[in-house]
């Protein structure tokens, strides 16, 4: 007969790198709430990873744990330790403008801000760096090629980047990403409000992405996440209930209630 | 699977591909049983009828794969689900083979009929036969309960078969050495054997296909052999 291969035994293309992220025994509280329960996973470098679950079940918690962004409201705090490159980002001493702009985040919603597509982009290089004109016209279109938009934009840079396609505008928010040169990029559902072909060009974008950034992926479509992560988290009630190769997670995962969840079986 | 999916319709889906092969499980298997005795009894309608069952087979393949596709197209499966469809897909694939065993072994009724099946040969064919419908029959009703351990034991089982076949290609040589004018009748009955031997090595392929379905991974280790007849020809030299 053929030989049966078994899915989990499938190597991963290129061997995954070192940890980027190290979470230990992480919790979060909305208040009273505790959201996040005892996590601990680590992300390897230059890889993408998928965080998927109900909703409510954490993922995108766990992903604003990664660059402080639940400092913005109130009564919402973190304990334990996230590690990235072996620093906790969680220490009171840490920079936090340092910190975001080493990790990169796009949201679900394209949020272009209300200037024109080069100054979008151009914005968020000032606030970090000192750059002639000439300079910034090359990180503009660098940053621009990188997301895969430059082609459709090259001749309108100054009209608005409101001004722009649904998909075309989440590209402009991971070009603007790019352009502050991150390490570590986190995605909250950043196709959940394209069309089928947008999507597309969005995952072809993360493929490219992940030579060089570490790459994190909050997204509720798991034929998604089974197409562009490599590793795959399931989240559930605040848990961490299973991580391991994507291709596992997807064919013949451990736990029941990761089987029932890829299946369908449960809401 | 014992829980149920969010939408009762995909549910539906699955039954329905499980429910087929279990049909296509019995006709083929029906259609073994009635060649050999065909074989044995030189019953040419019999022959006739395992014949055109086949076309009936065919198309029970053709229905389960077309299905399994819809299925695929429009549920985009997941982790036991599509284990699932595909060992489906895989499990026709054998059960169709298994039935044209069954057909040739029918055909070759009228050829054999000239010379007539001797007793003790005949006797042979059957219990081989009955050993790998025996097979054939547990692997689908353990496709019903899903017993990953009984797959297993039935795979490992397979040698018997496999022994079985390769004394009654020994008694067949004898048999044409003895009288040459036995040998037309007797090359069909060893395509005879060959073929029900075959059958056990489906059983088998189908029983690691359930193995993969309710485990995620292949069955571990070669499954055993005892069909020599490869290396039979230094016997009797």
């Amino acid at each position: 007969m053929t030989q049966m291969v078994s899915l989990d035994k499938i190597q991963p293309q290129q061997s995954v790198g070192q940890p980027k992220i190290e979470i230990k025994n992480l919790n979060f509280y909305y208040g009273e709430t505790k959201a996040l329960k005892n996590i601990s996973l680590q992300l390897p470098e230059r890889s993408v990873t998928a965080f998927i679950g109900p909703s409510g079940c954490g993922k995108s918690t766990l992903l604003r744990v990664l660059n402080r962004i639940y400092e913005l409201y109130p009564k919402q705090r973190a304990e334990g330790e996230v590690l990235v490159d072996g620093k906790n980002i969680l220490d009171r001493d840490q920079d936090l403008n340092l910190l975001r702009t080493k990790v990169g985040m796009v949201f679900q919603k394209p949020t272009p801000f209300p200037m024109s597509i080069y100054e979008n982009i151009a914005f968020g290089v000032r606030l970090y760096e000192q750059v002639s004109k000439s300079e910034m016209d090359e990180r503009v279109e660098a940053a621009l090629r990188r997301a895969a938009l430059w082609n459709e934009v090259k001749d309108k840079l100054h009209a608005g980047g409101t001004s722009l396609s649904g998909g075309q505008q989440q590209r402009l928010c991971i070009a603007r990403t790019v352009a502050v040169k991150p390490e570590i990029i986190l995605l909250d559902e950043p196709a959940s409000a394209l069309d089928p072909l947008s999507t597309a060009k969005i995952e072809e974008l993360i493929d490219e992405l992940r030579a060089d950034y570490t790459i994190v992926i909050v997204t509720h479509n798991m034929q998604q996440a089974a197409r562009v992560s490599r590793q795959t988290a399931f989240m559930y009630l605040g848990e961490l209930i299973e991580f391991d190769d994507t291709a596992k997670i997807f064919t013949s995962p451990q736990e029941k209630r990761t089987q029932d969840y890829v299946t369908g079986r449960f809401g | 699977m014992p829980s149920t999916h969010i939408l009762s319709a995909y549910d539906e889906e699955l039954q329905y591909l499980a429910r087929r092969i279990s049909e296509m499980g019995g006709l083929a298997e029906q259609m073994c049983a009635q060649g050999v005795r065909a074989l044995v009894n030189s019953d040419a309608a019999l022959a006739q009828k395992v014949i055109s069952d086949d076309v009936i087979l065919d198309q029970m393949e053709r229905e389960i794969g077309e299905k399994a596709i819809v299925t695929i197209a429009k549920r985009q499966p997941m982790a036991g689900d599509l284990r699932e469809i595909i060992g489906t897909l895989r499990i026709a694939a054998d059960l169709e083979r298994v039935g044209d065993l069954g057909k040739n072994t029918a055909k070759r009724v009228i050829a054999v009929q000239s010379g007539g099946v001797p007793r003790k040969l005949a006797r042979g064919l059957e219990h081989l036969s009955e050993l790998a419908l025996e097979q054939l029959k547990e692997v689908l009703d353990v496709y019903v309960t899903r017993s990953p351990e009984k797959a297993e034991a039935i795979r490992l089982r397979d040698e018997e078969i496999d022994a079985m076949y390769t004394s009654l290609f020994r008694e067949l040589l004898t048999y044409m050495m003895e009288d040459p004018r036995n040998i037309t009748s007797c090359t069909h009955l060893l395509f005879c054997a060959k073929n029900i031997e075959r059958i056990g090595d489906h059983a088998t392929n189908i029983a690691e296909t359930i193995f993969y379905i309710t485990t995620g991974h292949a069955p571990e280790g070669e499954r055993p052999k005892d069909d020599t007849s490869n290396t039979l020809g230094a016997v009797n030299s």
